[in-house]
């Protein structure tokens, strides 16, 4: 929801990355304020996960140039996990396996280093159990998801949705969520993005990254924007989604040459 | 395996003078494998990083240390021992600096187990000499191993496990050797023998009451019959300082089963050599070992599975966790004999390297020699995933988190697969804390 006289949360000018010296990211400029939501959507390559990953702090990327404020801070000042427990949450689009690492163990660590942070009281094993089956009750997750691996030998779907459980517990302040939708069938879309709406609310805010519309079907984005050859080149509303799931992002009218040779 | 000369043998004879005279035995046989022995120790020398088989693991630390027999053990605290008691082995031996301890140990008869002798050879042998003759000197080859033979050669006490014929004993066996004093020299002997159809769980559990520098040289004998399975848990804590050599050989009878899992954490040095012999069809064993090290730790695991008859299967999965400057070594050796048709033998040795002085060298060795076989094997040699790494930070868990959780995860991996659940919870404790400490 968009308010006059919200904080602003993150603010992003300018900003370049590049991976192994190629230049990814040529200049990003983004406001988000509390209690907005953001789809940027784009073709393949065009440079979304690189965002969402030079947000999240991953070290394969280099920041060449531009600054990112979060919450007024110098973003580029915090480590990967100072940045997680100032409240940036990045919901991977390709959630990664950690075998042998309890998914129960994982996710009591990350909820409990949140608390304590915020000066909270941390749970022990049995409160935490009973807290995060009720998390899981609003995604539809089988509680044995719990017993297993971090995402071993999950499908897709069950990545994502873990992803999303993990937001539920942290309630981050900015949630960049990296095609949350894709792999999700039509029912488990329902599910993870009705939960994805009642985490929502007017101190956070969320970055929702798509190339499809439709997850904006089920999440109402604030704003719209196209990124293309590593920049945001359009900003609308969320009839721009609809715009482009009609007519495809050539009629932008941005040069069409690939990045890696612009 | 062949060692070359040293320059001089005193070590070996101020070793061999300083242990005590053995009585004789009233068993001629006995009289005679410790006297090939003697004669095998007097004429093999200690091995160098020239040899082959002792590439990397340099014993010169061991030669310039003087041992001796040990003293009558000081009264032990039974505090001291409840300390390594595993809840679940209602059956247990102890053995303090190699010596027998009674008033320890709860032997089998105390639980009234028919036929099941579970105790310490020295006062079993002579009412047992028809079960063990078969078996004791039989698996450990010593004519090529200095150290079986001086262990041969010492032979006098150990444990001793005759799992009689069908029976399936339902508590672990806990042989626990426990060094107490420095600059001692041990040799302990452990007879594990299970009868056509048997079951038993042994754990052999070596651990120290302090930071001494001594010297434990052990040999494991394992025959399983037919159709019977051990399963067989060795955990080697030894004290930081010590030298620990291990030397263990099993034969396999028709369609048994051996299930290994061995840990090793202590040692200055430590060498352990397991010699699988799949010695009739239908046999299977699963080997699985981890060696967590660090500071100027070297732990030396060589095994051999030996596929010497068709239809047999091998599982196993072998991985060395070193930090600081330790180093972990690796090797094995799958033999697969001519006739040993149909062999299923899968090997995977994984390692993971924590700091860059550390080292870990890692040989998988296949010698095949039947043509319908089915070997898999693989090495790696690895640090922590930085995909992983960067997983766990995004969640906003510390790098030091992070790495103890993923180093953990990495050895949980064999920890897990231990069958008594309050050592595994034990071990499990004690890696987060080795873990953690680095
Ligand atoms: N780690 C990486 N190494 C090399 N190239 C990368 C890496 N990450 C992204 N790229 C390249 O950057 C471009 C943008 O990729 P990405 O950010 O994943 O796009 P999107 O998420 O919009 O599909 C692509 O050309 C991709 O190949
Ligand atoms: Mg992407």
């Amino acid at each position: 929801m968009i308010h006059q006289d919200s904080k602003t949360i993150l603010e992003v000018s300018g900003l370049q990355a590049a991976v192994d010296g190629v230049e990814i990211l040529k200049g990003v400029d983004l406001i988000v304020k509390s209690g907005e939501v953001h789809a940027i959507m784009g073709t393949n390559g065009s440079g979304k996960s690189t965002f969402a990953k030079v947000l999240a702090g991953h070290s394969a990327y280099q920041v060449t140039g531009g600054s990112v404020l979060f919450e007024g801070q110098n973003l580029f000042d915090l480590e990967p996990e100072e940045r997680a427990r100032a409240g940036v949450f990045l919901a991977f689009q390709y959630p990664i396996e950690i075998p042998g690492v309890s998914n129960s163990h994982f996710l009591r660590l990350a909820y409990n280093t949140l608390q304590s942070q915020r000066g909270k009281d941390e749970l022990d094993p049995l409160e935490f159990e009973d807290f995060v089956r009720e998390k899981m009750k609003l995604l539809e997750m089988n509680p044995n998801f719990l017993d297993r691996g971090v995402n071993e030998g999950f499908s897709g779907g069950e990545k994502k949705r873990n992803e999303i459980l993990q937001m539920a517990l942290l309630e981050p302040r900015l949630a960049i969520l990296d095609e949350t939708d894709s792999g999700l069938d039509i029912d488990a879309l329902r599910i993870v993005t009705n939960g994805v709406n009642k985490l929502a609310n007017k101190d956070n805010a969320i970055i929702l990254v798509t190339h499809y519309q439709r997850m904006l079907n089920y999440i109402e984005p604030d704003y719209v924007h196209v990124m293309r050859g590593g920049r945001i080149v359009k900003t609308g509303g969320k009839e721009l989604a609809l715009d482009l799931e009609t007519r495809g992002y050539d009629w932008l009218g941005v040069e069409r040459r690939a990045p890696a040779s612009a | 395996m062949s060692m070359s000369l040293v320059n001089s043998n005193t070590y070996l004879e101020s070793l061999l003078q300083g242990q005590p005279r053995l009585p004789a035995s009233p068993l001629a046989w006995f009289n005679q494998l410790r006297a090939n022995a003697v004669d095998h120790a007097g004429r093999l020398k200690l091995p160098t990083t020239r040899d082959e088989e002792w590439r990397f693991t340099d014993l010169s630390p061991l030669a310039r240390q003087s041992f001796q027999p040990a003293r009558a053990a000081a009264a032990q605290q039974a505090a001291d021992v409840e300390h390594f008691s595993v809840a679940e082995a209602a059956i247990r031996l102890v053995f303090v600096d190699g010596k027998y301890m009674p008033q320890l140990s709860t032997p089998a008869e105390r639980l009234g187990n028919r036929g099941l002798i579970v105790t310490n050879l020295s006062s079993a042998i002579t009412a047992n000499a028809e079960a063990i003759e078969p078996h004791l000197g039989q698996y450990a080859r010593f004519e090529d191993n200095l150290f079986a033979a001086l262990n041969t050669a010492f032979l006098h006490d150990g444990a001793l496990v005759i799992v009689p014929r069908g029976a399936a004993i339902d508590t672990p066996v806990h042989v626990l050797l426990i060094a107490t004093q420095p600059e001692v020299a041990s040799h302990p002997r452990c007879l594990f023998i299970a009868e056509a159809g048997s079951e038993v769980t042994i754990l052999e559990d070596y651990v120290s009451l302090n930071e001494a520098v001594y010297v434990t040289n052990a040999v494991t004998e394992i025959a399983v019959g037919d159709n019977a399975r051990i399963s067989h848990i060795r955990v080697q804590r030894d004290s930081t300082e010590a030298f620990h050599i291990g030397n263990c050989a099993v034969s396999l009878a028709h369609a048994s089963r051996y299930r290994s899992v061995s840990v090793a954490l202590g040692a200055r040095i430590s060498r352990y050599d397991l010699n699988t012999g799949l010695d009739a069809e239908d046999a299977e064993c699963v080997i699985d070992g981890l060696a967590l090290i660090n500071g100027r730790q070297l732990a030396d695991t060589h095994s051999s599975i030996d596929h010497a008859k068709p239809n047999c299967t091998s599982r196993q999965l072998h991985k060395c966790i070193a930090d600081g400057s330790a180093h972990a070594v690796f090797n094995g050796k799958i033999m697969v004999r001519a006739g040993a048709q149909n062999t299923d033998s899968a090997q995977s040795s994984r390692n993971l390297l924590l700091n860059a002085k550390a080292r870990i060298d890692t040989k998988p060795q296949l010698e095949i020699f039947a043509n319908d076989v089915k070997c898999a094997h693989g090495a790696t040699v690895g640090q922590l995933d930085s995909e992983e790494l960067f997983y766990l930070k995004s969640r906003g868990l510390s790098g030091v988190t992070a790495r103890n959780l993923l180093t953990y995860a990495f050895g949980a991996e064999i920890i897990d697969r231990i069958p008594i659940a309050s050592l595994k919870y034990r071990l499990e404790q004690t890696v987060l804390e080795q873990i953690k400490k680095n």
